[in-house]
Parts: C-alpha cells; sequence; structure tokens
C-alpha cells in the first residue's frame, strides 16, 4: 500500500517534503536556528532570482531556435571537438549555482546531449572568470594558472570516464 | 522552429517540473549555510600530509556556497599551517562534487550519472591538488 502511494508521488515531492520535515523540526526544536536559516533562504532566493530569469529565457530560446537535429550537431553524441569545446566554454561561461543549470542540460539531455558533454560542462562551472582575481589574491598567479590549467584537462577525463561508465558496449 | 506560445509552454512546463527540487535544495544549501560555522573546517584538519588532502576533499565535497567562500576558507587554512595539497582539494571539491546538490542531480540528470560523476570528480579533486602542487614545485 505504501509502495503504491510512494510510486505515484514523484521523487522530487518526497524530496522537497523531505527538506520541509527538516524544517519543521527545526522550528519546533530550535527556533532561532530556524529564523537564521529562514533568513539564509530568503537572502539566497533574492539572489539567484537573476539567474534563474537567464536559465529559463536561455531555455525558452533552445525551445524556440533550436531543434533536435542542430543540438545534436553540435552536443550530440556525433559532435566531436566541437561537442568537447562548446562545453568548456558554456561550463566557464555559465554563472550563478550549479543547481540553477540542472533544468537547462535535463532539457539538453532530452533533446540529445551527450552525457560526457553534460558532465564537461558542470566540471567547468569549476572555472570562474572573474573570480580568478580573487584566487590570485589568496593563492598567487603560477597557482591559479596551474590549477585552472589541470581543472580544463581534468573535465574532459571527467567526461571521458563518465562516458566510458554510462556506455559500457560502446567501442 | 516551433511557435513563440508552443516554446513557452514547453519551457514552463520543464520549469514547473523542477521547481519542487530547486526549491529543496534551496533549502538545503540555506540550512548548511546558516548552520556550519566557519570555525568549523579549521577543526577538522589533523595536520597529517597523508590524510589532510582526504580530509580537505570529503569537507569541500559537504559544503556548498560561493567558491569565494571556499578561497577565503582556503587561505586562512595556509596561514594556520594546513598543507596547499589540502587546501586545493578543497576548493576544488567546493565547486566539483556536491553532496548537497546530489539529490536534485539524480532526480534531474539521472542517479547514475550524478553518482559516477560525483565520485570521479572527488577523486579528481586529490589527484589535481596533487599534480597542482608538484608542478608548482618545478616552476
Amino acid at each position: 500500500m505504501i509502495n503504491k502511494l510512494l510510486e505515484k508521488i514523484s521523487g522530487k515531492w518526497i524530496f522537497l517534503s523531505l527538506v520541509g520535515l527538516i524544517y519543521l523540526l527545526l522550528a519546533v526544536f530550535h527556533f532561532d536556528g530556524f529564523l537564521k536559516v529562514t533568513d539564509q533562504f530568503a537572502g539566497i532566493v533574492w539572489k539567484i532570482l537573476p539567474v534563474f530569469v537567464m536559465v529559463f529565457v536561455l531555455m525558452f530560446l533552445s525551445n524556440l531556435l533550436l531543434d533536435p537535429k542542430k543540438i545534436l550537431k553540435w552536443i550530440g553524441r556525433e559532435a566531436g571537438v566541437k561537442g568537447w569545446l562548446v562545453s568548456i566554454v558554456g561550463g566557464i561561461l555559465s554563472s550563478g549555482p550549479v543547481y540553477m543549470w540542472y533544468p537547462l542540460l535535463s532539457d539538453l539531455k532530452d533533446k540529445g546531449m551527450k552525457d560526457a558533454f553534460m558532465a564537461v560542462f558542470l566540471y567547468n562551472r569549476a572555472v570562474k572568470i572573474p573570480l580568478l582575481p580573487m584566487m590570485v589574491f589568496y593563492f598567487g598567479l603560477a597557482f591559479t594558472v596551474t590549477l585552472t590549467f589541470y581543472m580544463i584537462l581534468f573535465s574532459v577525463i571527467n567526461g571521458l570516464i563518465i562516458h566510458r561508465f554510462l556506455n559500457p558496449h560502446e567501442s | 522552429m516551433v511557435g513563440m506560445k508552443k516554446a513557452f509552454g514547453q519551457t514552463l512546463k520543464s520549469f514547473s517540473q523542477m521547481f519542487p527540487i530547486i526549491i529543496g535544495v534551496v533549502m538545503l544549501v540555506s540550512l548548511f549555510l546558516a548552520l556550519v560555522p566557519a570555525a568549523f573546517y579549521a577543526k577538522v584538519f589533523t595536520g597529517s600530509d597523508w590524510i589532510d588532502p582526504l580530509v580537505g576533499a570529503l569537507v569541500g565535497s559537504i559544503s556548498s556556497g560561493n567558491p569565494v567562500v571556499s578561497y577565503i576558507l582556503g587561505g586562512e587554512l595556509l596561514s594556520q599551517g594546513v598543507s596547499l595539497i589540502a587546501v586545493t582539494a578543497f576548493i576544488l571539491s567546493w565547486v566539483t562534487v556536491g553532496m548537497i546538490q546530489l539529490p536534485a542531480e539524480s532526480l534531474m540528470l539521472g542517479k547514475k550519472f550524478a553518482l559516477i560523476r560525483n565520485a570521479v570528480s572527488f577523486i579528481a579533486s586529490l589527484i589535481v591538488a596533487y599534480l597542482t602542487v608538484l608542478t608548482l614545485s618545478f616552476l
């Protein structure tokens, strides 16, 4: 009975309910902490609102202008070097929290985006051009250049490994 | 090319389906940021050259927030004597591994994809940390 009920409720609602339950417990047992957390929540929502709008616009434009065939040519299974480059540059240029990009990636995945390219995009989000001066300030120029080089290199290795794991029968 | 109305409807539908997940992740991140004090980070490092990189990667993986925070914390940890390899693993896993976002990533991009991606990124954060410091020693 419970299993059937759980099957009907999708994972996303179970996830949200569980997080809601944590908030409820916090409100009951540690109200000051709850206020602190809700304050933080409001602050983050306010901060991610522009990214939310940007991702919505990008998804709208991809639905409006790109047909799946065109997407496959750029980031599909047969995209080749172009696909790796698009994913690396896309990951570096994307801004805002990583979870804001899941809807767009999920959408592109449904249209045929290669899993390796999704991984490369997500890994390259670690390379943030506007934050590089900050990294130089704390760790020095040599460190920043070396780390950035290895991050881009390993994003490709990461993508290759994930592709191999998810498609074990592909040569 | 599809019509404007259809494209808007498709986008709205995709977004409304993902809305509970996004809200759930923001709630989890808020919980973490509000309840974990900055002092926690300095306490978990042991001083061991072998264990600390692993601790750095683990702590970075369960942390969340703007990468700038990881740089500031990393700078502080360095001044307190934590090794550069450990700090590098920490700032790298902070941005490449997301334990707090894992439920959302699993739901939207696939469970197997999310698990493998995070596991590979975790191992990569250690390898890249060692390689970076090794390369710097030659420069």
